[in-house]
């Protein structure tokens, strides 16, 4: 028997469900219970996607660990998955997160079996999402990942939870509104919902039901919202800030990349034409985003509300990167959405132990905490060095990649010019992020801070965990990249 | 003695590497009772970096062209680009390993006596390691990337160390500040950096040189690229407008100030340089900048210097002045360079002879001064010269080590920086038309250089003890060592000092004979009795007899004011005082980028009127239309009153109207 006859991405997309329902029958599982159960299944999909990434083949352009059954025959729906260089980092990166997540929620005591449950179908969905070929099914991932969303921010969440969970939902269900109607109208002029078979389509000799330029607008609007890119990006800063920590981790590390998985899955693969028309309005998005994004970010007094403007600043070199349109940049957009993933996974993961401490993530009252809290203040620093994209870190290596392949794309006019305007955001996000470590760590300690606790040694476990993958990506990049290379040949660029 | 292997070159860097690792991720979460053994490691793998830099020395000697050749290595291939991973050993790098690693160890040792007992040991020594590591790796970086790479983590190591007392709310700010500043200079570097790869398609520094030299590139292309470069190394090499960071630098444990000034951090703008020069040679635009930037750099930095009363800020500004004079040099060597027309590689690595050659002698008295100036303030507590004076008698082998440093510095024969600054000052004078104006901001500079240094001399070392840091009440600029006495600094300390004054007074003497230059690919010899002929000698214009005047002029100055006391400071500065004042608010630059700057055009301007855009348009018109929707529902809702009443009243009046529109339509 062979790795691939296990149906291995299924059980990667299934078993945190599979785990969400034994939680959920299981009778009288103590808190205990719940994290361990949960504990195991996550780490067997992350087990298994491990062992898929070291076996993917990297000289091979085609979908790989493929399976496909029929699901409603009559309109030609299948169970259609399988992972390629797009979705392989994305897919490791999802798993890692999600073990890791369980980790991060230990102190969850709350209703554990329902939040356990939420937690574990939200990663399944994201996969789903990742690994589906059959656009249907896509959709379908896509919009069950509202659900859990919608309980874990509005039972778990704090501040104004009620609120932000509802934007989120209307924000979603908007968007998915969008691209159903991008995916039905595709269906219409195609007449399959088959992602293989569309990538290659030639629309010279079809007719489009409506606009093709419509077509690409519908479905990319749900992905530009969930990136998200300004103007459309007021959602994330509520949502992450109200959620629990475990939650915002896996919104921002592993959510937001669906955004710009599907962009590149969907609209640039199937209307390269469409895409190169409007890539200069979209990079000029890309622009206003980096750098309005920085601009709001260093003015927030909230921790974790501080992070959260910030992925509106990072995701905005995902969108210049897919939208330059060269095999460097797109790859480059694909590394950020994974470095991106772990590096800002790592900063909620860090306001959370640090909110946990001092019971407050308001930055002006915080301050001189290195002295009672070394091991957090080191670990945040690495996180915040590698969101300023210091060499060494992951950061540094994407956003170098995005910029050098930016820059050197021929596909926009004017792309020069907006390359640097991006890169100048260098300097503001070192601004906010050493300001606001600053502001939280240094200075003089305060008494009432004396004798809070530093990271225990669960907490050091995951943290440390972040911090190898960020400096693993970071040093030898090509872990990743050779993988992201692989798939590169299939995509039709100028 | 056989060839360097490439592997040996590769340790130069990782060995300080391993002891940053070795201390962060095993002394101090295991052995945090023995951080001794910090210290030790970290010395112990500078020191054979140092042996393994003198080994790459002796190799580049053996080889004709003065350089070694290792192939690169892959790391990223994506598509058709490709960035490797190699070295680039010549003779600027192998000065710069020697310079760096010799400077590093010294400092290293001192810090032994220095850092004793603070608690932050470990910490000290792993961000040292990594420093030295950092800077090591910048110097024989074989692509520009690469480079980079390296340029940012001396950057991080500056944060981290400048940094390193952050419960100190001005230390914390300093760091932040050196990291910000000069990283607005670097994005100058990425954006010249961007702008080569496109126009060339390669990022290999050597590659780059043939280009650049063969007229492969376009003079547009070289111009903007050298400028972009240029701006990077403005920010790292401090110079103006970008020089704000550094003398706010102190705040790090002196003898961080000491790496940093001597042959860390602010020489790598200027090795940036050098190792580009190519690039500027083919740009006379780019020269006339660097070599108007650094003259200009020089003489404002030292107008600060003349008032300022902290010695580690009289040293900041010197450094500043200092590398201003080196990039001065760069400039103007370029320029004959390209005057004389036809440059090939050869003579632009020869150009830089000059440049580099002052921040070889310069970095050994800077790092001399410094550990001088942090071994008063262990005896005194405080940096602040007008609390110390008449320390000659208490600390006579840190007077003896700090008074030949500032001779040096003040350029008089037959010391190191004397060599140095005349061949920079005879390249200024050799300049056509206007530019010759930069040969005399060099001598002014050199004026004021003799004086400052002396006047910080004789404030500190002569006249009578003012108390040091009980005087001023609280440890001003101290680090808590407790009650203050007088004495001189313990062995560990005074003996790396003392190989840097051998080092400070002999290491001009290579150049004497045109050894430097040789080394550098230059042809031109001459005899030892240059040594006294430079007095007489035709060639160079008399320069050396004039700036030998001009400093000892200077001295004399200061020794009138500041020890004989026959003119009074106090007077003078009466005399002057909107000079005075303008020097000693540093031209209010501080308070022009903090203040108004960063803090009203940027934090409560710009960014406060796109916080308050996102607040209330963005998310406001989110919520708008929302509300909208709702308060839509609430008025039609009233409409639904479940009372048949009003429904059948609706119903006859909506009746009425369609009768009444139908008769009146027809």
């Amino acid at each position: 028997m062979e790795f691939a006859d296990f149906y291995p991405l299924s059980l990667i997309i299934f078993l945190p469900a599979v785990g969400a329902l034994l939680i959920a029958v299981i009778p009288g599982l103590d808190s205990g219970g719940v994290k361990r159960i949960a504990a195991f299944f996550t780490f067997c999909s992350f087990a298994l996607s491990l062992a898929m990434f070291c076996l993917f083949d990297r000289s091979s352009s085609a979908y790989q660990f493929v399976e496909s059954v029929s699901w409603i025959p009559q309109i030609n729906i299948n169970y259609h998955i399988g992972v390629d260089g797009l979705s392989m980092p994305l897919v490791i990166l999802t798993t890692l997160l999600g073990f890791l997540s369980v980790f991060v929620s230990w102190r969850i005591e709350l209703r554990p079996k329902e939040y356990f449950a939420w937690l574990l179908i939200l990663e399944s969905s994201i996969l789903g999402v990742f690994c589906s070929l059959d656009l249907l099914l896509f959709f379908l991932f896509w919009e069950v990942e509202v659900i859990p969303m919608y309980f874990l921010i509005s039972i778990w969440g704090g501040g104004r939870r009620a609120y932000s969970a509802i934007k989120y939902v209307i924000y979603t269900m908007f968007g998915g509104a969008m691209m159903l109607a991008g995916i039905l109208t595709l269906y219409a002029t195609t007449g399959t919902f088959d992602m293989t078979v569309l990538a290659g389509t030639d629309f010279a000799d079809l007719v489009a039901v409506i606009p093709l330029a419509a077509i690409f607008w519908l479905l990319i609007t749900a992905f530009l919202i969930k990136l998200p890119v300004f103007p459309l990006h007021t959602w994330l800063p509520d949502a992450h800030t109200d959620a629990p920590t475990a939650v915002s981790v896996m919104l921002a590390g592993s959510l937001l990349k669906m955004g710009g998985y599907g962009m590149i899955r969907i609209c640039v693969t199937v209307f390269p034409d469409v895409a190169r028309d409007y890539a200069h309005l979209l990079v000029i998005l890309a622009v206003i985003g980096i750098l309005y994004g920085a601009a709001v970010t260093i003015k927030q007094t909230d921790l974790k509300r501080l992070i959260a403007y910030s992925s509106v600043s990072h995701m905005g070199y995902v969108l210049l990167g897919v939208f330059a349109l060269s095999d460097l940049s797109i790859t480059g957009a694909c590394l950020q959405m994974f470095s991106h993933g772990m590096v800002t996974g790592l900063l909620f993961a860090m306001v959370g132990l640090v909110y946990d401490k001092t019971h407050t993530r308001s930055i002006p009252e915080l301050g001189g905490l290195a002295r009672q809290m070394p091991i957090i203040v080191a670990v945040f620093s690495v996180a915040g060095l590698a969101s300023l994209g210091l060499p060494g870190t992951s950061g540094f290596a994407a956003e170098f990649i995005v910029f050098l392949g930016s820059f050197t794309s021929t596909a926009v006019a004017g792309i020069k010019i907006y390359t640097l305007l991006g890169a100048l955001a260098i300097v503001v996000t070192a601004g906010y992020i050493l300001w606001m470590l600053e502001r939280v760590f240094y200075r003089e300690p305060k008494p009432k801070y004396d004798g809070v606790p530093d990271a225990n040694k669960l907490e050091m476990a995951y943290i440390f965990t972040f911090v190898a993958v960020i400096m693993l990506v970071g040093i030898y990049p090509r872990i990743l990249t050779d993988v992201i290379d692989s798939w590169l040949p299939t995509m039709p660029l100028p | 003695m056989a060839e360097i292997p490439e592997y040996a070159v590769w340790l130069i860097f990782l060995l300080p590497v391993f002891s940053f690792a070795f201390i962060s991720f095993v002394i101090r979460p295991f052995f945090n009772k023995k951080a001794e053994l910090a210290g030790y490691l970290t010395i112990a793998c500078i020191a054979t970096s140092l042996l393994f830099a003198l080994w790459t020395l002796y190799s580049v000697l053996q080889t004709h062209e003065h350089q070694l050749d290792f192939h690169a290595h892959e790391w990223l291939v994506v598509g058709s680009h490709q960035i490797s991973l190699g070295i680039m050993v010549d003779s600027l790098t192998a000065i710069m390993l020697l310079v760096v690693s010799f400077c590093s160890l010294m400092i290293q040792i001192y810090s032994q006596g220095y850092m004793h007992g603070d608690p932050g040991y470990c910490r000290y020594y792993a961000a040292m390691s990594l420093f030295t590591a950092s800077m090591l790796g910048l110097v024989m970086a074989g692509n520009l990337i690469q480079l980079y790479v390296f340029w940012e983590l001396v950057g991080l190591c500056s944060y981290l160390l400048i940094g390193f007392w952050f419960h100190r709310p001005s230390a914390a700010a300093a760091a932040k500040k050196a990291f910000l500043v000069t990283r607005l200079g670097d994005f100058g570097l990425l954006a010249g950096l961007l702008y080569l790869y496109f126009k060339t398609g390669t990022v290999d520094i050597g590659e780059l040189h043939t280009m650049a030299i063969a007229g492969g590139i376009a003079a547009s292309t070289l111009t903007l690229a050298a400028i972009g470069i240029f701006a990077g190394a403005v920010g790292k090499s401090a110079q103006f407008p970008l020089h704000v960071w550094l003398p706010d630098a102190m705040e790090g444990p002196t003898p961080v100030s000491a790496l940093i000034h001597s042959s860390t951090m602010v020489t790598a703008g200027v090795f940036l340089v050098a190792r580009t020069f190519p690039i500027f040679v083919g740009s006379e635009t780019a020269l006339t900048v660097v070599a108007c930037i650094g003259g200009f750099t020089a003489i404002f930095a030292a107008s600060m210097a003349l008032v300022a009363t902290d010695i580690k800020r009289v040293l900041a500004y010197c450094t500043v002045s200092q590398l201003g004079y080196m990039m001065l040099g760069l400039g103007a060597a370029g320029l004959v360079l390209a005057e004389e027309g036809h440059a090939t590689l050869e003579l632009a690595k020869v150009a830089t002879a000059v440049g580099i050659f002052h921040l070889f002698t310069h970095a050994f008295s800077k790092a001399l001064l410094f550990l001088g100036s942090g071994s008063v303030n262990h005896a005194t507590g405080t940096f602040d010269m007008r609390l110390m004076g008449g320390l000659r008698k208490h600390m006579p082998w840190t007077y003896l080590t700090f008074l030949v440093g500032s001779i040096c510095i003040a350029g008089v024969w037959p010391l190191a920086c004397f060599w140095s600054k005349d061949e920079i000052l005879v390249k200024a004078f050799e300049l056509s038309d206007a530019r010759v104006i930069l040969f005399y901001l060099g001598l002014i500079t050199a004026f004021m250089t003799a004086f400052y240094m002396f006047r910080a001399v004789f404030m500190t070392f002569h006249g009578e003890y003012r108390g040091g840091a009980s005087a001023a009440g609280h440890g001003h600029g101290s680090h808590g060592h407790g009650d203050v006495h007088l004495h001189e600094s313990p062995p560990v300390m005074i003996a790396p000092m003392l190989l840097l004054f051998c080092l400070a007074i002999g290491a001009g003497l290579v150049n004497v004979t045109g050894w430097f230059d040789r080394f550098f690919g230059g042809h031109h010899v001459v005899g030892w009795d240059h040594l006294v002929r430079i007095f007489t000698a035709s060639e160079n214009n008399n320069v050396a007899l004039i700036s030998s005047i001009v400093a000892l002029a200077a001295i004399g100055l200061a020794y009138a004011i500041y020890k004989a006391k026959r003119i009074s400071a106090e007077s003078m500065g009466r005399t002057f005082r909107p000079l005075y004042t303008v020097f000693y608010r540093k031209y209010w630059m501080d308070e022009l980028y903090e203040r108004i700057f960063v803090v009203r055009v940027l934090l409560n301007g710009l960014f406060r009127v796109f916080q308050a855009f996102d607040t209330y348009i963005v998310d406001g018109l989110v919520n708008g239309v929302a509300g909208g929707t709702v308060m839509a529902g609430r008025l039609i809702r009233n409409a639904e009153t479940g009372r048949l009443q009003t429904y059948a009243l609706v119903m006859f009046a909506g009746i009425l109207i369609i009768i009444g529109l139908v008769y009146w339509l027809t």
